[in-house]
């Protein structure tokens, strides 16, 4: 009786198992049901004509053309058109700050990569801006665990996928420069100003630079070389006839922390 | 089995606990809310795809313009017909349906949903 029953059990079971994957193998087989997309070449996806392309975004900073007035305008018009929000000004609270570019000493954007000691006295006294470096070696989408931040392979520039972003600032850690800044209260209060033609950004994400992405696409320059009056110049470091290579053979330029062998796409003539 | 009386009634009273909800709103159904199109919308005729694509798949379309335009670059959809459209949700989508409480917001309560597109994302009420 006992092994009987068992033996019809055993074969129930075997022949359900056969009967669902044969049932399941059936439903793999039948073609997808998918929208317009399976018909046609279209819908498809293409750039904006007038868009601006490279292999490699560069940018060169020449700190001689610089005071500090230009650093507040650069940095206006680039907070004002991204939605950065001024937590200073909003609530004097310096530990939210929130920058995609700003100014700093020398000392503090170039440390002990250059000797400071008797340095030539403008030096020592000149603002530099500072911004995300967009690294040909970027250490902070190597540190990102969900691919929030990536380096486009087709310009080189380093983004943020703010979608994906979960806010872990492994980045934050990871980044050589402090370009980044983590969002950590809501910064919509702390906007003047919203520029309806882009997003802001919401609590929990971290934000840098973009190196104006969503003008590129436009046919725009970045909005700080727009606004720097030929004090910073932007073009294809991978392509020797562009305007910023043939200012990078004439003239002796800087990276910032050039040993940490992160390959920055910002240079600086000091 | 002498208890088959207890287990029948417990069985019934469980099954109509378990169906509370259907019968006693039944035929309290709320109706399906109608969207709002505005004026630039009608005129328009068609969206980027057909009303029952658009209707069910505009989260998809949503999802795929996210990651051409923010991981690709790509930022102008070609649709089926060969139209071109920009692919932003502030800046095509709400461009026609700027009524963002009567056409997105009565179909997303009605259904239960609560997309965060809005937390980054502007859309044309919000004058600040």
């Amino acid at each position: 009786m006992m092994e009987n029953s068992r033996r019809s059990f055993l074969k129930i079971a075997g022949y359900s198992i056969l009967g669902v994957s044969a049932g399941s193998m059936l439903i793999g087989m039948t073609p997808k049901l998918t929208g317009a997309s399976s018909k046609t070449a279209l819908p498809e996806y293409i750039k904006r004509p007038e868009a601006k392309t490279a292999t490699r975004w560069g940018m060169v900073i020449d700190t001689r053309k610089i005071d500090h007035e230009m650093n507040e305008k650069l940095q206006e018009a680039c907070h004002e058109i991204h939605n950065v929000p001024d937590h200073i000004a909003k609530f004097d609270n310096k530990n939210h700050e929130i920058k995609w570019i700003w100014a700093t000493e020398f000392k503090h954007a170039f440390p002990s990569d250059q000797d400071d000691q008797f340095m030539v006295d403008r030096l020592a006294h000149v603002e530099i801006p500072v911004l995300c470096n967009h690294c040909d070696n970027p250490p902070c989408v190597q540190a990102c665990p969900t691919k929030a931040t990536f380096k486009r392979e087709s310009d080189g520039i380093v983004l943020m996928d703010f979608h994906r972003c979960i806010g872990c600032r492994f980045c934050m850690a990871a980044c050589p420069y402090g370009a980044r800044s983590f969002n950590f209260r809501d910064p919509r209060p702390a906007i003047e100003k919203i520029d309806m033609a882009f997003p802001t950004r919401m609590k929990g994400v971290v934000e840098k630079c973009n190196f104006c992405a969503e003008r590129l696409a436009k046919g725009k320059e970045p909005a700080c070389v727009e606004a720097s009056e030929g004090a910073l110049v932007f073009g294809d470091l991978n392509d020797p006839e562009s305007e910023i290579r043939k200012l990078l053979a004439e003239q002796f330029a800087i990276r910032r922390k050039p040993n940490l062998g992160t390959f920055p796409s910002v240079f600086y003539i000091v | 089995m002498k208890d088959k009386g207890k287990i029948v009634a417990g069985l019934i009273i469980f099954f109509m606990f378990v169906t509370f909800p259907f019968w006693y709103n039944h035929g309290a159904a709320s109706t399906a809310p109608e969207v709002v199109l505005t004026p630039k919308a009608k005129a328009a005729k068609t969206c980027i795809a057909d009303k029952e694509f658009m209707r069910t798949e505009h989260m998809q379309i949503l999802d795929e313009w996210r990651d051409t335009v923010v991981r690709d670059g790509q930022r102008v959809y070609v649709n089926e017909h060969g139209k071109e459209y920009v692919a932003s949700l502030s800046d095509t989508c709400m461009d026609c349906h700027s009524n963002k409480a009567e056409f997105c917001d009565r179909c997303h309560n009605y259904a239960s949903v609560t997309p965060y597109c809005w937390d980054c994302h502007t859309y044309p009420e919000e004058k600040k």
